[in-house]
């Protein structure tokens, strides 16, 4: 099992999560983060004063999923999430060594 | 006389206007809530209750004062041009008739009036953003009502004639224009809250911390109220239904319309984009402007007007960070500049053609004598505001203390001075007991 963490750009979230669905992941964790990644923020200007806004806000989108479909899934939430712009986010894996259902107590690919 | 259905008009009122003048004054307490919003969404979320409060207790101190005798000193019979007498503290005379054709109720007039003294001292809040204590602001707004409001309304408003035979020095004998109010309400703030900035020092962290505005909607909300409830400060000054307020109307549109555009061109060239915090004061930028002109200039006039208040207010609020002195949202640069502007330019673009009681400028065909009666009255009420309010505050600062600690000014001054916060942003950060707590326990789901 494999947990695949999404950082994406808040207005990609729709998409992400139509992708998802349409590969039959069904469950997911969704939380407003902030961060920023090489090009650090961006810059806004009130009545002429720079302030430097150095963490964006952005949503992380968590799935387990089994291992033969995490690269469809990668390439699923990649292709929804980008722009092409500086700061569509990040994408990474892993590993998984169990997981368990609490209403059922079911364990391994089960519980997912 | 009393009318077939019961209400009584008293003997020489005008019916019109005392209607007119009515909502003017209810027009402008608007302004004061909506002032309210304008500061509150441009301070940090964690001051935002302390700064509306401060024009909300306004209401209160100023509203109190003004009825027991703060009126009166303003409109009574003049002691040398200086200041009025007790013969109104009450207000209790309800039977007086002023303005002679004008033919307003005293209590009518009195009311409007009341309106310029609550919304010019709120303006000062503005200066001491998030690091005034709530009660010495409170006291610091009664004393500066009575001390500085009074005296500069009485010098410019109070028209030999009109309320009380004699009146004001400025009014009468010097013969400033000034409509609506680029004296008493708008340098007089200017300066008086450059003086509390002084008093009170700059924030902490100020500028190299970032104090961005929370909440532009409520800033664009509140700029709306201001522009809308102005139309009853600018026009309603003409205590009249008639022409000249018209005119006041016209110009009053005119000039923060065109102020809105000179601002974002501005705003657009020097910093590539066009903001709304920049749209919003730059519309008060224009109204505080055309205040002094409304009633004694044409459109082209306003015109010009608007356009230099959006250019030179926003340039004057660039020189803060120069000079030092942290007015934190900038009434020194709008309202203090921005009235100056106005009352200086009346004496190039007053036209009589407009009122007959105004005068002619220097483009109009009159000649520097206009300028010169501008210049002392800018300069007398500047020299006052400023001296007076810098005297008071350092009173209550030397006596009760003005400043909260800077824990308090670190962690947020709503909570500390209000035991309030503004907005809740998870159930996580609040447990306790409310009252119907017990009452509800017992209830069975």
């Amino acid at each position: 099992m494999i947990l695949v963490t999404a950082i994406v750009k808040p207005f990609a979230l729709g998409d992400v999560k139509s992708a998802l669905e349409r590969l039959g992941v069904l469950g997911m964790t969704v939380s407003e983060v902030q961060g920023h990644g090489r090009q650090k923020g961006h810059t806004e200007v009130y009545r002429g004063a720079e302030y430097n806004v150095d963490f964006v806000p952005k949503v992380r989108v968590e799935v387990v999923v089994d291992d033969e479909v995490v690269e469809r899934v990668l390439d699923a939430v990649v292709a929804a999430a980008r722009t092409g712009k500086i700061g569509d986010g990040k994408v990474w894996t892993t590993r998984v060594d169990q997981v368990v259902r609490v209403r059922t107590g079911e364990r391994g690919p089960d519980a997912v | 006389m009393t009318a077939s259905s019961g209400v009584q008009v008293l003997s020489g009122v005008q019916v019109g206007n005392t209607a007119y003048l009515l909502g003017c004054a209810a027009l402008v307490m608007l302004m004061t809530p909506g002032l309210a919003f304008f500061y509150g969404g441009m301070v940090r979320a964690k001051s935002v209750l302390n700064m509306m409060m401060m024009s909300v207790v306004c209401l209160g101190v100023v509203g109190l004062v003004w009825v027991l005798g703060g009126f009166s000193l303003a409109f009574g019979d003049s002691t040398g041009g200086l200041i009025g007498n007790l013969d109104f503290a009450g207000l209790r005379d309800t039977t007086t008739v002023v303005g002679g054709d004008a033919g307003i109720p005293l209590q009518v007039f009195a009311m409007f009036q009341l309106m310029f003294a609550v919304i010019t001292a709120a303006l000062l809040s503005g200066a001491v953003a998030d690091r005034a204590r709530f009660w010495p602001f409170a006291l610091f707004i009664a004393l500066w009502t009575v001390l500085v409001y009074v005296p500069l309304a009485h010098w410019i408003f109070a028209f030999d004639g009109f309320v009380a035979e004699r009146g004001g020095w400025m009014a009468n004998t010097l013969g400033a224009l000034d409509f609506a109010g680029g004296t008493a309400v708008e340098i007089n703030s200017g300066a008086s809250a450059l003086a509390l900035a002084v008093v009170l020092g700059r924030r902490r962290g100020w500028p190299q911390q970032p104090m961005r505005p929370h909440n532009l909607p409520a800033v664009l909300l509140g700029a709306g109220l201001l522009w809308f409830g102005w139309f009853g400060f600018n026009a309603g000054s003409a205590l009249a239904a008639g022409a000249v307020a018209g005119n006041a109307f016209v110009t009053t549109m005119t000039a923060s319309a065109a102020a809105v555009l000179s601002w974002l061109a501005l705003e657009h060239r020097l910093d590539g984009r066009p903001t709304s915090l920049g749209a919003a004061s730059a519309a008060i930028a224009g109204l505080v402007g055309i205040t002094p002109a409304c009633g004694y200039v044409d459109t082209f006039g306003a015109l010009a007007i608007g356009l230099l208040a959006g250019v030179v207010c926003q340039l004057a609020i660039r020189l803060k960070y120069r000079l030092g002195y942290d007015d934190s949202l900038d009434v020194v640069a709008i309202h203090g500049v921005g009235g100056l502007l106005g009352m200086l330019m009346l004496g190039f673009v007053a036209t009589s053609a407009v009122n007959e009681a105004g005068a002619d400028g220097l483009l109009y065909g009159g000649g520097p004598a206009q300028l010169g009666k501008q210049v002392v009255a800018v300069l007398a009420t500047a020299a006052f505001a400023f001296g007076v309010s810098f005297l008071l505050a350092w009173l209550v600062r030397a006596t009760i203390g003005f400043r909260v600690d800077a824990e308090v000014e670190a962690e947020g001054i709503d909570e500390a001075e209000h035991a309030e916060t503004a907005y809740d942003y998870t159930p996580l950060t609040t447990t306790g007991r409310s009252l119907g707590a017990a009452r509800t326990e017992e209830t069975p789901r």
